[in-house]
């Protein structure tokens, strides 16, 4: 029972850590959109809120707070104010199954050598189907908010947003298949481990085609631009949260920056070899198991997890939006196809090898 | 009690108190949503007997595939063309045969958890389950892996078929 009891609180405090972080996370992500924003589009940015502008997303989130939180008169009022929980709630949740870095060892007072894992619940032997259900279940979130708000707008958004997620959803799982078969794993840690060395031993060499598909079908999932149609302002004013307004709103776009960095993170535990350097770290000389090798280990990932962001960005302020029917015409006819190409011809190999 | 039947008692509360809202419900919506509650306690029930593929898997199917249909449906045929759903139940024969159908699979499952020869193990011995759920599915099941392979196909071509046809 003490046992367990250590272990709900390990699990509590590391929950609580990773959410702050997530919190944290997306204030930087709104920051470097702004700032990467400004900078393709030549303007300034912010920079009155501090130094750079560094207090900019506070700021937002302050006026969120103190915003009047207005509700359709006619709205369906249970689902209206359910929906933002739902897809908060589901963004977070996601993270559970992640894996930052090696576990770290540590001596405790007594002299046991404890092994603490990077993550909450990182070994889990379904970690990669774990998250591809979670996101399915995000489909609601929007759903819902389009449909209880009771506006035209509002539903076509909800409606473009569970059918795009449900249709990239299929070719996305099928990306990973890819991966999987080569890594001979569900758990992300496995597929992590699988990738250390050498970074040409990283799955992108191994699987390019199924690294394409998966960041474009992950685009699509994060309803990110070019595929951002659940909310396109020109014809949606503002898409599934029209109708929301303060911080209801608020937890529609933290959901949305914290799917991106979900985004980010799985391209880089499935193709960038997750948080190993681009050597063998055995050249460091630490210790496997030494805090310091954890440290740099964290360090190597926020690095890639910072450039995938920057990258997603660059592609927001740079690419312009598909329309519906090409979106559908990508996802069912080109994606799907290639992905199954995929999965036949890394079968192949396998079995000549 | 001990914890493992706690967490029991708490899926199993989730299950019933959903489906009953499933079905007592007067607002469909609020039935359809219902449902998303009892299929994650399904879930957390299988989870907790070590069956985690078959835990996830069903969210999956049923919370990611089908449920969207539902409501889906419901969304779109109330709102957008107008047309009111039929809630509740509107006659005696209804009841009746309500009454009779919910009565006769109350046998049948008491029989089947009865006379079914249950396997029991130790619940702390955990292990994957895939690998071995693959591998039965390739060995053993292989002719009903390649049954519901060729149902799916043959359901694949009819949605395409219905998907072409011009209106």
């Amino acid at each position: 029972m003490n046992d367990l009891l250590l272990t709900i609180i390990e699990v509590l405090i590391k929950g609580m850590v990773l959410v702050t972080f997530i919190l944290l996370g997306a204030a930087v992500q709104v920051y470097l959109e702004r700032k990467i924003s400004a900078f393709i589009q030549g303007r300034i940015g912010p920079n009155r809120a501090g130094p750079f502008g560094l207090l900019q997303p506070f700021a937002d989130v302050i006026k969120l707070f103190m915003k009047e939180d207005i509700f359709p008169k006619l709205a369906f009022k249970r689902f209206h104010q359910f929906a933002p929980v739902i897809s908060m709630g589901i963004a977070i949740v996601v993270y559970a199954v992640i894996p930052f870095a090696d576990p770290v060892k540590i001596t405790m007072a007594d002299g046991t050598v404890k092994e603490i894992v990077m993550g909450v619940a990182p070994n889990l032997n379904i970690g990669i189907l774990f998250i591809l259900a979670m996101t399915s279940v995000g489909v609601y979130g929007l759903t819902l908010a389009g449909w209880s708000s009771n506006s035209k707008y509002s539903l076509l958004g909800g409606l473009r947003s569970a059918a795009q997620m449900i249709s990239y959803e299929l070719s996305m799982g099928l990306a990973i298949i890819g991966v999987l078969m080569i890594c001979g794993s569900f758990s992300l840690s496995d597929i992590v481990t699988h990738q250390k060395g050498w970074f040409w031993h990283w799955n992108i060499f191994a699987q390019p085609l199924a690294f394409i598909i998966f960041m474009v079908s992950s685009f699509a999932e994060m309803n990110r631009t070019p595929f951002d149609l659940p909310e396109a302002e020109p014809e949606l004013v503002g898409g599934y949260n029209t109708e929301y307004s303060g911080m209801k709103f608020g937890m529609f776009f933290l959901a949305e920056y914290s799917n991106m960095a979900t985004g980010s993170i799985l391209l880089i535990l499935l193709f960038f070899g997750g948080w190993h350097l681009p050597f063998p770290q055995e050249w460091l000389g630490l210790q496997t198991g030494s805090i310091a090798l954890g440290i740099v280990q964290l360090a190597v990932f926020l690095f890639k997890l910072l450039a995938v962001i920057f990258f997603i960005i660059w592609v927001r302020w740079t690419v312009p939006r598909f329309r519906y029917d090409q979106l559908m015409h990508m996802g069912w006819r080109m994606l799907l196809p290639l992905a199954l190409l995929n999965i036949a011809v890394t079968g192949i190999i396998l079995f000549i090898i | 009690m001990d914890l493992f039947e706690i967490i029991f008692y708490f899926f199993a509360a989730i299950v019933l108190v959903s489906a009953l809202v499933v079905v007592l419900s007067k607002n469909i919506m609020y039935s359809a949503f219902s449902l998303l509650f009892t299929f994650f306690g399904v879930a957390g029930l299988f989870v907790l007997l070590n069956a985690d593929f078959v835990g996830i898997t069903q969210i999956m199917v049923y919370v990611g595939g089908i449920l969207v249909l539902i409501i889906f449906g419901v969304m779109i045929t109330t709102k957008v063309t107008g047309v009111d759903i039929k809630e509740g139940i509107s006659g005696k024969l209804q009841y009746a045969g309500a009454g009779i159908i919910t009565l006769l699979t109350a046998i049948f499952l008491s029989l089947m958890f009865i006379n079914g020869k249950w396997i029991t193990g130790s619940s702390t011995d955990v292990h994957a389950t895939i690998h071995q759920i693959g591998t039965l599915l390739m060995t053993k099941y292989i002719l009903a892996f390649e049954a519901a392979a060729i149902l799916l196909l043959i359901a694949f071509i009819g949605a395409a078929l219905i998907g072409r046809r011009k209106a």
